[in-house]
């Protein structure tokens, strides 16, 4: 195969990061400026009361939305953190990951709605998330650094490539397993596409979809030890800053405070939407 | 003859890329095989029918013979490839967007086979659905969705979710969701076939009563043709996208245009089907002005032993035996002494399983009487046994008055 000339595929992505950067600079600064006070606004809401209100405060939620166990695990799961001296970092890791989540989600339904009405969106747009689901996030760590320098904000970009794939995929997969009697009903009484849309597909579409950003949220989560290497401040820091100075027990500690944080994220994801399909 | 409220003109569906070339070969004459080898499925081949203000029009087939395409093809959920749908004279197939929606929501509605109701919505709120979306303020369609409820007998079921209710009970909602929208025309896509037959029974019954109540036009889709007969004023037989034949049940059954018609109507239980206005005869009468010696000469004339007494406006006004006219002969009675006034008189859509122990139980031959109390035909004992050996051919009152 020595006959063909390596393809120069790397500078091409060179050219075109640089391109980008030098071009597109102040787009990227507002978008920037924009998720930062986002993710600030975030951690500084959840800081806001005293631990221990927002641990009654979640508490109760928990208990609104469905068991007891979960109250219970959520009730000691925060103590724990907070005993162990983890609040702070993993608030500002809960601002991360919610701000991820609500970009991931604002941009994932609509493409995966896009995506399930149009089959060319959907083969387009289909490889685009294998790209963005096997990728090793180290090399597109570093042009979101290019762009957005170090700190909060790559890492966010960084969560939401990693972690939009399901939203999109299972708002796509929730709108196709919507019956074909059911649209055709839809549209025999005279519905427009809109009303199609939100009144049939998108609720019938609702716990696939669910499903969907659960999972969004939990991959996102994932995400902050790596986002932690970029400057990305939080609990990811934490861990990382202990795993490269051999601090095991540290490490731990911080590590139980991401589990923690994932499991009851986990949970209310889950429960808040069974529990708003059983009052419809 | 009413004007038809839809017309269907020369219909034809084509699936496939080709339709173009699909629908020269069909004007050549090539067969549905023929058009599948270049890979062009023939839905609906050039199919035109009127249906008539207030009527049940029933389309029958086997599957595949097209008729929920061709249903469908009513309010364009398919678009046909070449003909006309008229509706009250106005052109479907060139309505915009918006005006093919209007249609929808006021003058065409649908009631499908699996019952379609939004498993997320209750009962209630299915029936909204079609007044929902034409905004309709939520008071008055709650009204009207609450009265179309009560017209289907589920009056107080709105606040149930659809998969709490049983299988006939669900498609009364999906009845109830298409009446709500007050439509001229009913489009019901073998609305009963998913049903137990006892509930489809029950339906059927309904569904004729509803009809007579609100005076809808119901284009009603089945490809069991006990259903059709049943429920159907007009039938149209459908077989590989082709109309085969057009007609009331009764013409189906005594005049099939084709083979495949008698091959499927050979099972019918004829019992069920054929009425009393089938075999009937036309009945000497009597005027009560005449004297018995008249009547006796008219009975020995003819060979019979009884005559039915009519007034001028052929109202029945009983019988007379050859026995109590030759006494009143003797003794000088009138007419009106022997008249016996209580004989037995049914209606004319009588079924035939409903007048064996009416004909058996009975000297004299059966009056059929319409609802003016005029005489209409007389049935006589062995005619009821004969329809049934396929005996109607003979069918001399294929009685004009029955239909005027």
């Amino acid at each position: 195969m020595s006959f063909i000339p390596k393809i120069p595929l790397a500078d091409w992505i060179e050219y075109i990061v640089d391109w980008m950067e030098s071009n597109l600079g102040g787009f990227f600064e507002g978008l920037s400026k924009i998720i930062e006070s986002v993710v600030e606004f975030f951690s500084w809401l959840f800081l806001l009361p005293h631990p221990l209100l927002f641990i009654v405060i979640f508490g109760v939620l928990a208990y609104l939305i469905g068991r007891i166990p979960l109250t219970l695990f959520t009730v000691i799961g925060f103590l724990l953190i907070d005993n162990l001296g983890y609040w702070t970092e993993t608030m500002n890791t809960l601002g991360l990951v919610v701000t991820s989540g609500i970009i991931s989600v604002v941009l994932g339904i609509p493409i995966g709605i896009w995506s399930a009405y149009s089959k060319t969106t959907h083969r387009i747009v289909s490889p685009l998330l294998d790209f963005m689901q096997t990728m090793p996030a180290f090399v597109y760590l570093l042009p979101a650094v290019t762009f957005f320098s170090l700190g909060v904000v790559p890492g966010v970009i960084a969560s939401v490539i990693f972690a939009i794939p399901p939203t999109i995929r299972l708002t796509h997969l929730g709108i196709k397993q919507v019956s074909g009697e059911l649209t055709e009903a839809a549209d025999a009484f005279g519905s427009t596409s809109w009303q199609k849309l939100f009144k049939v597909e998108l609720p019938l579409a609702m716990p696939t979809m669910m499903a969907g950003v659960n999972q969004t949220i939990m991959l996102s989560l994932s995400m902050v030890v790596i986002a932690s290497m970029i400057g990305a401040q939080g609990i990811g820091a934490t861990v990382y800053r202990a795993v490269t100075q051999l601090k095991i027990g540290q490490g731990f500690e911080a590590g139980l405070a991401v589990v923690v944080l994932a499991i009851v994220l986990d949970r209310f994801t889950q429960n808040l939407f069974k529990s708003k399909k059983r009052g419809a | 003859m009413e004007e038809p409220i839809l017309e269907v003109k020369q219909v034809t569906k084509l699936f496939g890329s080709n339709a173009e070339l699909g629908l020269q070969l069909l004007e050549q004459g090539q067969t549905k095989e023929q058009l599948a080898e270049k890979g062009i499925t023939v839905g609906v081949n050039r199919v035109s029918l009127d249906i008539r203000q207030g009527e049940i029009f029933v389309i029958m087939g086997l599957s595949g013979s097209g008729k929920s395409t061709l249903v469908r093809m009513l309010n364009r959920l398919i678009e046909p490839t070449s003909g006309q749908i008229l509706i009250r004279g106005k052109d479907l197939l060139k309505m915009n967007k918006a005006q093919l929606r209007e249609v929808r929501q006021k003058r065409i509605s649908m009631v499908f086979q699996k019952f379609a109701l939004f498993p997320h919505r209750t009962v209630l709120q299915n029936v909204e659905y079609g007044l929902e979306i034409q905004k309709v303020d939520a008071q008055s369609r709650k009204e009207k969705a609450e009265q179309a409820l009560e017209l289907v007998g589920l009056k107080g079921w709105g606040d149930k979710m659809p998969d709490e209710l049983s299988g006939g009970m669900q498609q009364r909602v999906g009845l109830a969701r298409a009446l709500a929208n007050d439509p001229e025309v009913l489009l019901m896509d073998e609305a009963f076939s998913a049903l137990d037959p006892l509930i489809r029974r029950d339906m059927q019954d309904e569904l004729i009563e509803l009809q007579e109540k609100m005076k809808k036009t119901i284009v009603f889709i089945t490809h069991d043709l006990d259903e059709a007969l049943r429920i159907g004023d007009r039938i149209a037989l459908m077989k590989d996208g082709s109309l085969i034949q057009i007609g009331t049940p009764e013409e189906m059954l005594t005049q099939p245009a084709n083979g495949y018609v008698e091959r499927f109507i050979e099972d019918v239980d004829l019992s069920k089907v054929l009425t009393a206005s089938h075999v009937m005869r036309r009945p000497e009468t009597i005027t009560l002005d005449r004297g018995p010696r008249v009547a006796l000469q008219l009975m020995r004339e003819r060979g019979i032993s009884n005559l039915f007494v009519i007034d001028r406006s052929k109202r029945l006004l009983g019988v007379i035996t050859a026995e109590d006219a030759s006494e009143a002969n003797k003794t000088g009675k009138a007419l009106s002494d022997i008249l016996i006034s209580d004989c037995p008189q049914v209606p004319p859509d009588t079924v035939l399983s409903d007048l064996f122990e009416a004909t058996s139980s009975t000297k004299v031959p059966l009056a059929v009487v319409d609802e003016q109390g005029r005489l209409l035909g007389v049935i006589v004992r062995g005619a009821v046994l004969g329809a049934l050996a396929g005996d109607v051919g003979e069918m001399e009152v294929k009685q004009h008055e029955l239909h005027s």
